[in-house]
């Protein structure tokens, strides 16, 4: 029934089935590219309207802390930084923690967003749906309160049973705090008058 | 007639890929964590096992017996990447949770099992039948798991909260997952399954 297992045919069957199949997802991957790079876009841009004031206007840009390069946006509003959004990456319990962390310029979170984690189900996931672990987050000074958890003599609400994963959400938002300083001294001979901060308290829009 | 009817329902009750043959306990046990996680997995499956078993029939005649295998694992896996890109465009949400386990439906006994058993003998038409029956025997074994560990771990079901807080965490995690799936097989093998 089948075809002879010989050389040539096992080369032909294998290489044709292979040819067609590259053919195939090298049309899939091309239809879908452009909707893929949208969506994360669009994704990148939710988090960021969460994380900052109100802006109409970002800039993208790179900044060293620690010996890495740590990515973060730059909000501006009538020409004045109101704030910048870092993208934080650290390792959580179950593999790479990624936040989006929005600090104004004078060292105070604004607010923070999850943007990708491989955390438990039921545990360590709360980091992204957890409200009061989330909204600890607003308006957290790190000038005035000791960014680690309540374990480690900090002033962190763990989530319950997460302890690792909330010390790698704090150990996140540390490295963003100390990039928004990195980047707000870098260009701390325009950016003088950076105190007029509009205090808008928005409303959460973090469940999806 | 009854013979193409009996062929889905076959793949739901008799063949039940999780219940009765135990195929697939990998993506099985990891994604089961809410009703919806389990649906959308099955789902996934269901259409890959389709197409796989559909195409695997229609070629099976031209692959020498030696090399069938690594044909069979290239088309499937050529479908499960078709699935992931379609989901990380159109359903990114859908993407995040399960990303992680879309690739792991290449190595999903159940597709490479129904290929080899009934796939490359049957005709397409019956195939796709088989498919179908199968993918819904997945898919629904999932969803009920899923909604059992939702129900008593989460105190939820399909993310609606009716307890206001949180069920017994360790339903959620992998434990819960193997005690749900005995007794689902228990009470399935003991009221559905008569044979």
């Amino acid at each position: 029934m089948a075809a002879q297992s010989n050389l040539k045919n096992m080369t032909l069957a294998l290489g044709a089935v292979c040819l067609v199949c590259s053919a195939l997802l090298g049309v899939a991957y091309a239809v879908t590219k452009a909707p893929i790079e949208k969506a994360a876009q669009a994704k990148t841009e939710a988090s960021l309207s969460q994380v900052l004031p109100a802006f109409d206007a970002i800039e993208e840009s790179t900044v060293a802390v620690e010996g890495e390069d740590v990515h973060y946006y730059k909000a501006l509003s009538e020409g004045k930084v109101v704030g910048y959004a870092v993208e934080a990456g650290t390792i959580g319990f179950g593999g790479p923690l990624t936040l989006m962390v929005g600090v104004t310029p004078d060292g105070v979170v604004y607010n923070t967003s999850v943007l990708s984690h491989s955390e438990t189900p039921g545990l360590g996931a709360k980091c992204a749906t957890d409200t009061k672990f989330m909204q600890q987050w607003q308006g957290f000074n790190p000038g005035e309160k000791i960014l680690s958890v309540k374990k480690d003599g900090g002033d962190v609400d763990a989530i319950t049973a997460s302890t690792i994963t909330s010390r790698a959400y704090t150990r996140a938002v540390a490295l963003a705090v100390a990039a928004a300083e990195a980047a707000a001294a870098g260009e701390a001979a325009d950016a003088v008058s950076g105190a007029s901060l509009p205090q808008t308290e928005e409303g959460g829009q973090d469940n999806e | 007639m009854s013979n193409k009817l009996k062929l889905i329902t076959d793949g739901l009750v008799k063949n039940n890929p999780t219940f009765v043959l135990i195929l697939g306990m990998c993506p099985t046990l990891a994604t089961t964590t809410s009703a919806v996680n389990g649906l959308s997995m099955g789902l996934a499956t269901l259409f890959v096992l389709v197409l796989s078993n559909i195409v695997i029939s229609a070629i099976a005649r031209f692959i020498p017996d030696k090399v069938h295998i690594p044909a069979y694992i290239v088309v499937i896996a050529t479908f499960v990447t078709l699935v992931q890109f379609l989901m990380q465009a159109y359903t990114p949400a859908m993407y995040e949770t399960l990303g992680l386990f879309i690739p792991l439906i290449v190595v999903n006994c159940i597709i490479l099992g129904r290929a080899e058993a009934f796939a490359s003998k049957n005709g397409v038409w019956d195939s796709a039948l088989d498919g179908i029956g199968v993918g819904l025997g997945f898919t629904c074994s999932l969803t009920v798991l899923g909604a059992v560990r939702e129900i008593l771990g989460s105190g939820s079901i399909f993310g609606w909260n009716f307890l206001g807080g949180d069920g017994m965490l360790a339903f959620v995690m992998a434990p819960g997952a193997f005690l749900c799936l005995g007794y689902l097989m228990v009470l399935f093998n003991k009221f559905l399954k008569k044979d």
